[in-house]
């Protein structure tokens, strides 16, 4: 039989069959009205144009998707920045658990004091990991929580009558969401350079300070895997010309019990729960990205904020300095739950065990590596590793994507690539603390395989990958004439 | 620790293999001061078994719908999910996979998010759409955003009948991009579509209508539509998926841009979040969306293929000048609605739709008969819910319902001043006629109470 | 990497043809063969009046896009439509069918800033 994964899956619309059902309703156990007699009739739709399948049809072709898609379950997924652990099975039995998959968020609070007090506990978990003084749950993602982040210190400004600080400084080599958040927060953005360790260039940040800088986003451990150990002098600078100082906490993995962000400086950082607290990624989302302050902040947070009273756990909306909502309730509770067991699993005593072996397992495979390519900056990493394929692409013409297409004939993950920006033909490699030695050394393995090929049969990496449910990709006929919705006469010529 | 392969063998040979002599020479990089040495004021572990104990002693103090029948809608509703959503959301080659940036290894996620594409712009009757937003309160000021730059202009006319939620997120969203939001106060629980005229300026970028309202009231869709561009504004709807198994699809009166909140199509309630934003829009207006989009393309053998496009317009690449911060959504909760839909089909949709109106009539006119209940705008024409004028506050009326093992409804008074006594009540399909029967004599127990 | 040394060169990768007071405005192979497969070009309106160095357009690729900055002053008389439809000519014959814009010119000495192919291909 032939792997069903290798087989074209035609689309549901090319599946449906006219009169299939996939679920059988009951009758209407109420008077029935006409339609007419309920609805206006410019109102009432003619024509309701959705495919029609069977249940087995339904579970087939997603099946056959599945078996289509890479996961952390069937592999390593060394995705630098992203943070593919693996994600423990009792937070999704927990998740499917009718008291929170069920729980309505309006029902007053006597009716949700469980998942309020998981909204509890977690404030103050994630504000001690952060060493901050208060957090919100409410950002939906990274990107969210930047923005919420963002508007914090817009709010602290206005209030003390610095409202006409309107530039946040980025690193060159920040992630894209720090300068997008910061426009979207209605502030421009003033890029720093990184200096030849990969760190923030300390006399160009010193030579655009201003009492315009409303402040710095600052990723720590930064985009290169590297620790900004001038940090404390950073945020100093910073705090000097009246700005505040915000941490992208996405490469908090390499911390957590180890290192906290506001021991350091920082006035406000944001957490990915979906990375560091292994809520599920879910092919791109949902995400959770808490927001943790320090005290100054406290009284612009959004609203609502979970408290303790006499009575038990409750919303407190009245927060007369909030900058208002962000969200239409109380952020990802689902992800939020998940993340509260993950850290609850490892508790006060061993939560550093994910540190420790995230930034071991990435040592690992820099110390094994360096020789086969070139490591971007040859010193003690923290969680991730960056390799560049410069070297390779000067003397052979590989590149660093056809390395990571490569990977995938050899059953892995590609490595995240040509970023950050600023590391030519980038190859950014993240094991996290939930991979094997064994595994770390398949991988190596692999990777010494592949930069042998780029010596001696170099034809073989450029057209990988070879081994894939579909070849390389057209990514430029896509963009060139975009079809992002199928229909039945073919839109294009 | 179960979650931890390696062993203090495996950590002491690469610690050797790394030239290091222990864990925390690993954070030599990191300044001894900035080195956090103490412990972490935070709960002990737990083992796997006290872990799997604690979560359901949690979950079972709260009200389930499970539980309880929830007569609770506002925005989020209990309407059945299907056993196939749970088969497919729940398998793990989708839920423990990233965003498809590597098409070759991706290709279940991408075709899956295509497919919701496509069913999101069918039930919408629109030309395109995203792969999702976070929830249907930021789509909304995503699109608001959208649409002011689009028409070049600064101010969104915003009648008070939209979620009072959605415009909290609005107000916070489009204060920090300069934009003004006009609220339209409106009467009798429908937007009139001569205040809307009056009230359009040469600087209303866009006219923002929820379909059906917070209200569960029908508006004239129509009529607003053709106001708002006669007025040179976009046109941006927020609708319900579900009513549209039975109403009139925004691309039929000429919507711009629509955004849903796609939670009923499969998703679970969760205490409010994760969520789905739903997003589409017209073909003209492509390239301003906001978010991921999956395209159809081909492979080296010519086989067709999915691959995210259109990739210019994001964070990642366009930083300050992207079309939105977002980058993270919610794929999952995008499948989750695929499957819902491939599964509902042409004819299931269509029937929640009509059951959860019949139902909600029939509550409706039971309630009405009630002494002393009301409904509060007679005239308007609705959907699955409606508002309520009760004998008491409609906080204490909850508490009561509750003793009686009922979820009541939402009380408006927080929101809408003159509506303490004013209770929003939903009814899906999965309320039987024994249940809405169970609320009618409940609410006629207060009222002899009061 | 071709570059024709009768066309003059900007420092932000555009080329110009001079035919009298006309110059023919794109963008080098170094710069596209950068950009990658192009997606789309986004063209002034004909009869714009630009100033050297001003942001023109913007062009897309695939993984990037880039501005495109007016090496000489003068109005835009004419736009390269066919990228409209085939933006791949920009990667296929950067210096021939890829052309952007035309512009008739109004200070002719701008043309002395402008780098030779020598010049450029040391910047590059």
């Amino acid at each position: 039989m032939q792997d069903p994964s290798l087989t074209h899956e035609r689309l549901l619309f090319e599946i449906s069959q006219p009169g299939r059902l996939g679920v059988e309703l009951p009758d209407c156990d109420v008077p029935v009205m006409s339609l007419e007699s309920l609805l206006p009739a410019a109102q009432i739709r003619k024509d309701l144009p959705l495919p029609e399948l069977s249940e087995p049809e339904v579970i087939r072709h997603f099946t056959h998707l599945s078996q289509k898609n890479y996961s952390v379950d069937s592999g390593f997924y060394p995705l630098g920045s992203c943070t593919m652990k693996y994600n423990p099975k009792l937070n999704e039995d927990a998740a499917r658990h009718p008291g929170f998959a069920r729980l309505h968020p309006y029902l007053p609070d006597a009716q949700a004091q469980g998942a309020l007090e998981v909204l509890f506990e977690m404030q103050n978990i994630l504000t001690e990991i952060a060493g901050m003084d208060a957090t919100s749950l409410q950002p939906a993602a990274g990107a969210h929580g930047e923005l919420l982040g963002l508007m914090l210190i817009k709010a602290y400004h206005e209030d003390h009558g610095q409202g006409e600080r309107d530039t946040i400084i980025v690193p060159e080599a920040a992630h894209g969401t720090n300068p997008a958040s910061a426009a979207r927060c209605g502030y421009k953005t003033l890029t720093v350079k990184s200096d030849s360790r990969g760190r923030v260039d300390l006399a160009h940040l010193k030579s655009e300070l201003s009492d315009k800088i409303a402040g710095l986003m600052l990723t720590n451990p930064n985009t290169l895997g590297l620790f900004e150990d001038d940090i404390a002098e950073i945020c100093d600078l910073i705090h000097g010309c009246g700005g505040l100082v915000y941490c992208d906490g996405a490469n908090m993995n390499a911390l957590v019990g180890r290192a906290r962000p506001g021991d350091m400086g920082f006035d406000v950082m944001h957490f990915n729960l979906h990375k560091t607290f292994s809520s599920p990624h879910g092919g791109g989302g949902p995400g959770s990205g808490p927001v943790a302050v320090k005290k100054i902040l406290e009284p612009y947070l959004p609203t609502p904020q979970v408290v303790k009273t006499e009575t038990g756990f409750a919303l407190e909306h009245n927060i007369p300095k909030s900058i208002g909502k962000i969200h239409g309730f109380y952020g990802s509770f689902m992800c939020i739950l998940r993340s509260y067991l993950f850290i609850l699993y490892y508790g006060k005593e061993r939560l550093k065990d994910v540190a420790d072996n995230a930034v071991l397992n990435a040592n690992y495979i820099r110390t094994e590596l360096q020789g086969h390519f070139d490591v971007a900056f040859d010193e003690i990493c923290m969680h991730e590793v960056i390799f560049s394929a410069k070297r390779q692409q000067r003397e052979h013409g590989i590149r660093a994507l056809d390395v990571a297409k490569r990977l995938m004939d050899f059953g892995y993950h590609p490595p995240t690539i040509y970023f950050p920006l600023i590391v030519p033909e980038a190859l950014m490699i993240e094991p996290t603390e939930t991979e094997s030695r064994q595994t770390l050394d398949s991988f190596i393995d692999a990777m010494k395989q592949i930069a042998d090929d780029i010596v001696n049969d170099p034809e073989v990496v450029k057209s990988a990958p070879h081994f894939t449910p579909v070849r390389k990709i057209d990514e430029a006929l896509a963009a060139r004439q975009p079809c992002v919705c199928w229909s039945p006469e073919p839109v294009k010529a | 620790m179960a979650y931890i392969p390696n062993t203090d063998q495996d950590r002491q040979a690469m610690l050797e293999a790394i030239g290091l002599n222990s864990l925390d020479d690993l954070y030599t990089p990191i300044p001894e001061a900035l080195r956090f040495t103490g412990e972490l004021n935070i709960p002990s572990r737990y083992n796997q078994i006290a872990l799997e104990k604690h979560y359901k002693t949690l979950g079972n103090k709260n009200a389930s719908a499970e539980e309880y029948p929830c007569f609770l809608g506002a925005g989020i509703y209990d309407h059945y999910v299907p056993p196939t959503v749970g088969a497919i959301t729940g398998r793990s080659e989708f839920y423990t996979s990233y965003t498809p940036y590597q098409p070759e290894v991706s290709q279940g996620v991408l075709q899956s998010i295509f497919e919701f594409q496509t069913l999101t712009c069918e039930l919408m009757g629109m030309d395109v759409a995203n792969a999702s937003m976070y929830d249907g309160a930021t789509a909304l000021a995503e699109a608001a955003i959208m649409a002011c730059e689009l028409a070049g202009r600064k101010h969104l006319l915003v009648p008070d009948t939209i979620n009072p939620i959605y415009r909290d997120v609005l107000e916070t969203y489009v204060r920090h991009m300069n934009l003004t939001v006009d609220t339209l106060v409106t009467e009798n629980g429908l937007t009139s579509v001569e205040s809307v005229k009056a009230a359009i300026t040469s600087e209303t970028g866009a006219v923002l209508l929820q379909q059906p309202n917070f209200f569960g009231a029908i508006e004239d869709v129509q009529a607003i539509s053709a106001a708002a561009h006669e007025g040179g504004a976009l046109f941006v709807t927020c609708v319900d998926p579900i009513s549209l198994g039975l109403l009139t699809p925004p691309g039929e009166y000429d919507a711009d841009i629509v955004v849903a909140e796609g939670q009923a199509l499969g998703c679970p309630m969760g205490y409010g979040g994760p969520l789905l934003g739903l997003f589409a829009c017209k073909t003209k207006y492509l390239r301003r969306i906001p978010g991921r989009i999956v395209g159809e393309t081909k492979d080296g053998d010519g086989k067709r293929a999915f691959v995210m496009t259109l990739r210019t317009r994001e964070q990642d690449i366009r930083r300050e000048r992207a079309t939105s911060n977002i980058c993270t959504n919610v794929a999952l909760y995008a499948l989750a609605g695929a499957v819902y839909l491939a599964t509902m089909g042409k004819q299931g949709l269509k029937q929640v739709a009509e059951l959860s109106l019949q139902k909600a009539h029939y509550a409706a006119t039971e309630i009405a008969k009630i002494p002393g209940y009301s409904l509060s705008f007679p005239d308007a024409p609705y959907f699955k819910e409606f508002v309520v004028q009760t004998p008491g506050d409609a906080g204490k009326l909850n508490e009561h319902l509750m003793s009686k093992g009922l979820i009541g409804g939402y009380a408006l008074g927080g929101h809408y001043s003159g509506m303490k006594n004013a209770m929003l009540l939903c009814v899906t399909e999965q309320r039987t006629k024994a249940e809405i029967d169970a609320l009618v004599a409940a609410l006629r127990e207060f009222e002899g109470n009061s | 990497m071709s570059m024709p040394t009768e066309l003059k060169y900007t420092k932000s990768h555009e080329w110009v043809s001079v035919d009298g007071d006309i110059a023919t405005i794109g963008i080098t192979d170094h710069a596209q063969e950068e950009l990658g497969d192009v997606a789309m070009v986004l063209f002034p309106e004909v009869g714009r009046v630009l100033q050297v160095e001003e942001k023109f357009g913007e062009i897309e690729s695939i993984k990037a896009v880039s501005d495109l900055y007016a090496p000489v002053s003068g109005t835009v008389i004419a736009v390269n439509e066919a990228l409209t439809n085939a933006p791949e000519l920009v990667n296929d014959d950067a210096y021939g069918e890829g052309w952007m814009v035309r512009i008739s010119m109004t200070n002719l000495g701008e043309l002395d800033s402008l780098l030779t192919a020598d010049q450029y291909a040391e910047i590059e």
